[in-house]
């Protein structure tokens, strides 16, 4: 089984578009969901959840105000501004109030709490879904809203992905990925065989693009790189370009603008079952030359390393 | 007055909005805050002279190895899995440390001393006259939200209580949204009226109506997709503060760093007036 990522540092270049479009044209593959904060490959595949998980992730303080002393000890110790002093008219200490949110579940002031007034309580962070699609079984997920761990969370939707790709044979996990380059894209990238970066031919597309590509380095990742929307600036495009071949990288592709993606986005459905035009066939184009390269270097790919964890 | 851009969606126009507001209402003190620390891109447009690079660090736990007795207490109470203790030796996972301090304060043997590790850095600088911070969260590194957090501390140490600051944020709806938009007296969300954009502002609203944050949105690439957003809007009593159109001009300009309120002055007016219906909606 091999395992394709796509991402891409800046938000909105279109991994999503291409996800689901490599989901149709793969056959047979399990497709996952990484994005969890803010998830969208399930309004293009549409998927029947089979199965729901609770994602049970860290912990928050609760204060008991019965108990509480008004000493203000976690107050002063709280590292995560997660504990408020709400003061009465003549600025007397009135009561101390945890904010949910912020708190990062560290357990501080429930250990040093002199008169256990502080209790810990598991955290319902979101939820697992399995699902059924007619491009293959999907895994995604829902982060509750404000919630953290979010990379925890990816991680758990890839074992899951792999589990059922492994279980049923499945030669390929298509992975729609986060934007940025911080704890859920770090997640995302483990045990990947190849991260396809979508990029665009933008100044911060460029930037971007770049970021994720180090950090794809970093962990030892094989990567493509797609340019979208690459007659929006052909001057940037070329830039990409030269970036890609002074990393070594190789740009796999080159989509055109096209409203027709628009179109397939509201209609609910991959742009490559949409449109028989130019995009569909960058993108088919595409897919062939990332199977081709497993079928050629397939070996070797095995034996590169991968991203730990 | 504090006002953040945010979106749930990524790539809808956050740091076009955040840029084009900022550079329209300089006739106030504008301070502009990048919270988008693992991609930050306003700099591309604001150019600003960056006078100071800060590097930002979250304190992790140093061993004394003389004083600890591997009585194991460190591990126990660390809550996020950052120290293990072996019978001659503790090892620490610094990327696992949130930095909480739990393991220093409760060290039977005071063995434990905190030391910085170097998370990303904050530059600071002046751009059109505005003062201007961003974090730059170094690469590999998992953790944003203490970086954003100093961000924003340092631009409150800065901060004139007259000015307006203006914070363009993360994509998402997690830890590092809620971190950059936190204490803002208003909330800008951009959004496109595409399927996608309507899901994820759905999501952004409820962030920030947990908050407490009042909001009003923007659409951008209007005339795109179709007209769920405003029905949206609409049924969520959410007000539309502006509409930007589809256009391959404002695309193109974007695509070379130049703010569209540089070249198409008529977004100037279009910009205040949104900052006075903001500022409006506020009085009420």
């Amino acid at each position: 089984m091999k395992q394709v990522l796509v991402i891409s540092g800046k938000g909105g270049t279109g991994k999503t578009v291409l996800t689901s479009s490599l989901a149709a044209l793969a056959k047979g593959a399990v497709l996952a969901d990484c994005d969890v904060d803010a998830a969208d490959l399930h309004l293009l595949l549409h998927p029947v959840v089979a199965e729901t998980q609770e994602f049970w992730s860290g912990q928050k303080a609760i204060i008991d105000d019965e108990q509480c002393i008004n000493c203000g000890r976690c107050l002063s110790l709280c590292r995560f501004e997660a504990i408020k002093a709400l003061k009465n008219q003549d600025g007397s200490l009135k009561k101390i109030e945890i904010d949910p949110v912020a708190c990062e579940g560290c357990r501080v002031c429930y250990y040093t709490c002199p008169v256990d007034a502080i209790r810990m309580e598991d955290r319902l962070s979101g939820q697992l879904f399995i699902s059924e699609t007619k491009y293959g079984p999907m895994v995604h997920a829902k982060l509750g809203i404000a919630e953290e761990n979010s990379g925890k969370l990816v991680t758990l939707v890839k074992q899951k992905a792999q589990e059922i790709a492994e279980a049923d044979g499945k030669p390929w996990l298509i992975v729609d990925g986060p934007p940025g380059i911080g704890c859920p894209v770090i997640a995302a990238l483990a045990r990947v065989d190849l991260a396809l970066i979508v990029t665009e031919p933008t100044l911060s597309g460029i930037h971007d693009m770049e970021r994720v590509a180090d950090l794809a380095a970093h962990f030892g990742v094989t990567t493509k790189v797609v340019i979208n929307k690459c007659d929006i600036n052909w001057d940037n495009t070329r830039a990409i370009e030269k970036i890609c071949q002074k990393r070594e990288i190789e740009v796999i592709g080159h989509l055109p603008f096209s409203e027709e993606v628009v179109r397939s986005l509201s209609v609910g459905v991959p742009v490559v079952e949409f449109s028989l035009g130019a995009i569909t066939e960058e993108i088919s184009t595409l897919w062939r030359k990332i199977e081709s390269s497993f079928q050629s270097e397939g070996v070797v790919l095995s034996d590169k390393k991968k991203a730990g964890f | 007055m504090i006002i953040s851009v945010a979106s749930g969606k990524g790539g809808t126009g956050k740091t076009t909005i955040a840029v084009s507001l900022a550079l329209s209402i300089l006739e106030e003190e504008v301070q502009f805050l990048d919270c988008d620390v693992e991609e930050p891109n306003a700099s591309i447009f604001l150019k600003p002279r960056i006078k100071e690079v800060v590097p930002v660090s979250i304190p992790v736990p140093r061993i004394d190895q003389e004083k600890c007795d591997f009585c194991g207490k460190c591990a126990e109470v660390c809550a996020y899995h950052a120290l293990a203790v072996l019978p001659q030796e503790v090892l620490v996972f610094p990327h696992l440390c949130h930095g909480c301090g739990g393991c220093n304060l409760l060290c039977p043997r005071g063995a434990i001393t905190e030391v910085g590790r170097e998370i990303g850095t904050m530059e600071i600088g002046r751009s059109n006259g505005m003062d201007f911070i961003q974090g730059r969260l170094n690469v590999g590194e998992a953790m944003p939200t203490p970086l954003i957090r100093a961000v924003r501390e340092e631009a409150k140490k800065r901060r004139n209580p007259a000015a307006v600051t203006v914070i363009d944020a993360s994509p998402g709806t997690s830890c590092p949204v809620v971190e950059a938009v936190k204490g803002s007296d208003f909330c800008i969300l951009v959004t496109e009226p595409t399927p996608f954009g309507l899901n994820d502002l759905a999501l952004a609203v409820e962030v920030l109506r947990k908050l407490g944050i009042p909001l009003g949105v923007v659409i951008n690439r209007s005339g795109m997709g179709n007209d769920k957003v405003d029905f949206y809007c609409q049924e969520n009593h959410i007000p539309i503060l502006l509409r930007i159109p589809f256009d391959r001009e404002i695309a193109v300009l974007y695509s070379q760093g130049i703010p569209i309120v540089q070249r198409k002055k008529e977004y100037m007016e279009k910009f205040r007036g949104m900052m006075n219906r903001i500022q409006e909606s506020l009085l009420i």
